[in-house]
């Protein structure tokens, strides 16, 4: 019997301090800390970092859908040479991209301000409020842009009902109101105006977490001192919260310059793809058109500034943390 | 929290206070009334222009009179007003649509957000060689937009590196790469929220004979719940609104997602179905909003404790 049992012992002991020398390396910093990376490191380097690179590689050929591998032709620059060269549609998109992104950030950012201050200061029905007007940003962006198609609808227009109610009741004679999405610079408005509608309550509710972190003696100190409320606006609160700001900015710009789903959805780059962002230009390029490589080379149009955008971020944080 | 100026007149207030709220209130909610009318108007009442759209009649009237006449009829109710909730529930695949995006949104949250606990917890904790150019390479991640990657993305999920097998029209295509953008995401929210949590804690556990990961488990992670609560509801949500992925990698009617199926499906060629879509928009709407309703104070506690990290 203790013949027989003596070998089973043996490996309980062995596993034992396996498990136990196992346990101790689960202690050192270096085992534990690469360890507990490695899901996010895997999905990472499969599904970002390879396609990011396979998308370069891409954007140097000729590859379209459906085209076997062994005809694919490396082309070097020739798709972007061609994009900045040939194509008017392109310079139309980086235009549009440019004003799109800026004239929706600096509204964001103002009417979000405007909106967190007047939250800040809300008693009654707060979370009620609070809930409705964060409801833009909340719901799925194609099925509030579905809803917005109908109200730039050429006939059938809720805004252009009411402009010809209200100027008919003013006396003011017959309008028949704007084609919302068929006139080029309008489409554009509209799109535009989606976004900032979309946009503005994440503005509002991250300001106003940033305001909450405002110590209040600082409005009394200012008040005390004399300052006006525009000057306490202008040395307290926006101070206040600038760390957010920076964060809020930089998430936003990207958000809103590789934006898709709205143009998808407004106007698919219409009319006369005059409305196309970076995004969906690469979309038609390559899933309607089938020019994959051409397609990702528009894509990759957006990486300059979508880099310099990150770059800043990272420069501002390591700052703010020295 | 309340700054109320002494001496502020009621005018005062209405203008600067009131009004300007009522209106943020009307314009935030303005197209989702518009998604309820239409969705409650016959296609016939939808083309005309006689009448008032702001209200829909036939409903309005179907249910005023009942009121009146104190005899409900509910199929009544049900022909002039849910008609096309009707159609949408019963004769399109919208609650396959939505059968869909939970399986999803569900998997890819849990994936995330289990990635981003053990990320986030090393990035804040444990003091490792390349812990911080790890750091910032998943705060890299975080701000790249699908858009820069769908068009390579769908050639990779295609043909899979090393498994050689296509995710195309499966669910699993959408389950493998949601969390690109959910793990940064609840990895930078919870690293910041685990820095709030005092180190000594755990410390004082480890020195009581846990090992980290029991101190981890049992210390840290039930402090950061709310954390760890908003990032899953964050990342929830995400999924549940991804558009781009979903349009590419699905083809079939059946294995689409809400805001793909609705925007796709119910569109043909130039025919809107006007009812259907509204009604679609706004079923597919509620979920995801009830949800964040009761998570709004969550929002903003997990904002600033993931601006603050």
């Amino acid at each position: 019997m203790s013949k027989e049992s003596h070998p089973d012992q043996l490996t309980v002991v062995s596993s034992n301090g396996r498990r136990k020398a196992a346990l101790a390396l689960l202690e050192r910093p270096n085992v534990l800390g690469y360890l507990l990376m490695m899901p996010a490191a895997f999905i990472i380097l499969f599904f970002v970092a390879y396609p990011f690179g396979w998308g370069v590689w891409m954007s140097l050929t000729n590859k379209q859908i459906g085209m076997p591998w062994s005809q694919v032709k490396f082309t070097g620059l020739k798709n972007y040479v061609d994009l900045v060269t040939k194509d008017g549609i392109f310079w139309t998109t980086v235009r549009n991209s440019f004003v799109y992104t800026g004239i929706a950030t600096v509204i964001k950012w103002a009417l979000g301000i405007w909106l967190a201050l007047l939250l800040n200061r809300m008693v009654r029905f707060q979370r009620i409020v609070r809930a409705a007007v964060l409801l833009p940003w909340i719901v799925p962006t194609v099925l509030s842009a579905i809803a917005f198609l109908w109200i730039f609808d050429p006939d059938f227009s809720v805004i252009n009902w009411t402009l010809r109610h209200f100027y008919g009741w003013m006396g003011w004679g017959h309008v028949r109101g704007p084609l919302w999405l068929a006139d080029p610079t309008l489409a554009l408005a509209s799109v535009t105006f989606v976004n900032i509608w979309r946009g503005t309550p994440f503005y509002a509710i991250s300001f106003l977490a940033g305001l909450q972190t405002i110590n209040p003696e600082l409005y009394e100190a200012a008040a005390i001192d004399g300052a006006s409320g525009w000057q306490r606006f202008w040395h307290v609160t926006l101070p206040g919260i600038r760390p957010i700001t920076v964060v809020v900015l930089v998430f936003s710009i990207i958000v809103t310059f590789s934006d898709f789903q709205i143009v998808y959805v407004l106007t698919r780059g219409g009319p006369a793809n005059s409305t196309h962002l970076f995004a969906t230009y690469a979309y038609q390029v390559a899933m309607v058109g089938s020019r994959l490589g051409l397609g990702a080379a528009v894509s990759l149009f957006m990486f300059p500034v979508l880099a310099l955008v990150i770059v800043f971020q990272l420069v501002y944080l390591r700052r703010e943390q020295a | 929290m309340v700054r109320r100026a002494v001496g502020e007149t009621f005018a005062k207030r209405l203008l600067v206070y009131h009004l300007p709220l009522f209106f943020f209130v009307l314009f935030a909610l303005f197209p989702f009334y518009w998604m309820l009318v239409t969705s409650l108007k016959s296609t016939r009442e939808t083309y005309n222009r006689q009448v008032n759209p702001y209200i829909p009649v036939a409903c309005a009237t179907t249910v005023v009179a009942q009121v009146h006449s104190l005899h409900f009829n509910g199929a009544a109710i049900m022909d002039n007003c849910f008609y096309h909730w009707r159609t949408l529930l019963r004769d399109t695949l919208f609650v396959r649509w939505l059968e869909n995006t939970l399986f999803v949104a569900i998997v890819s949250t849990f994936i995330s957000l289990f990635a981003g606990i053990t990320a986030a917890y090393a990035l804040a904790r444990l003091n490792f060689r390349g812990a911080d150019t790890l750091g910032v390479l998943i705060f890299i991640t975080y701000l790249v937009p699908p858009t820069l990657l769908f068009i390579p993305l769908s050639d990779v999920i295609g043909n899979l590196p090393v498994l050689h097998r296509s995710l195309l029209n499966s669910p699993w295509a959408l389950i493998v790469t949601y969390p690109t953008f959910l793990i940064p995401f609840c990895t930078w929210l919870l690293t910041g929220y685990f820095r709030t949590i005092p180190k000594e804690l755990e410390e004082a556990a480890m020195i009581d004979g846990a090992t980290r990961i029991q101190a981890m488990i049992r210390i840290v992670l039930p402090l950061a719940l709310p954390g760890v609560l908003s990032a899953g509801m964050f990342a929830f949500t995400l999924s549940a609104n991804e558009f781009l992925y979903a349009l590419i990698f699905i083809y079939d009617a059946s294995n689409k997602t809400v805001p793909v199926g609705v925007v796709s499906e119910l569109i043909k060629g130039d025919v809107f179905y006007w009812g259907e879509l509204m009604s679609g928009a706004l079923l597919g709407s509620v979920p995801v909003a009830l949800i964040y309703s009761f998570f709004v104070e969550h929002y903003v506690a997990g904002m600033t404790g993931a601006v603050k990290g």
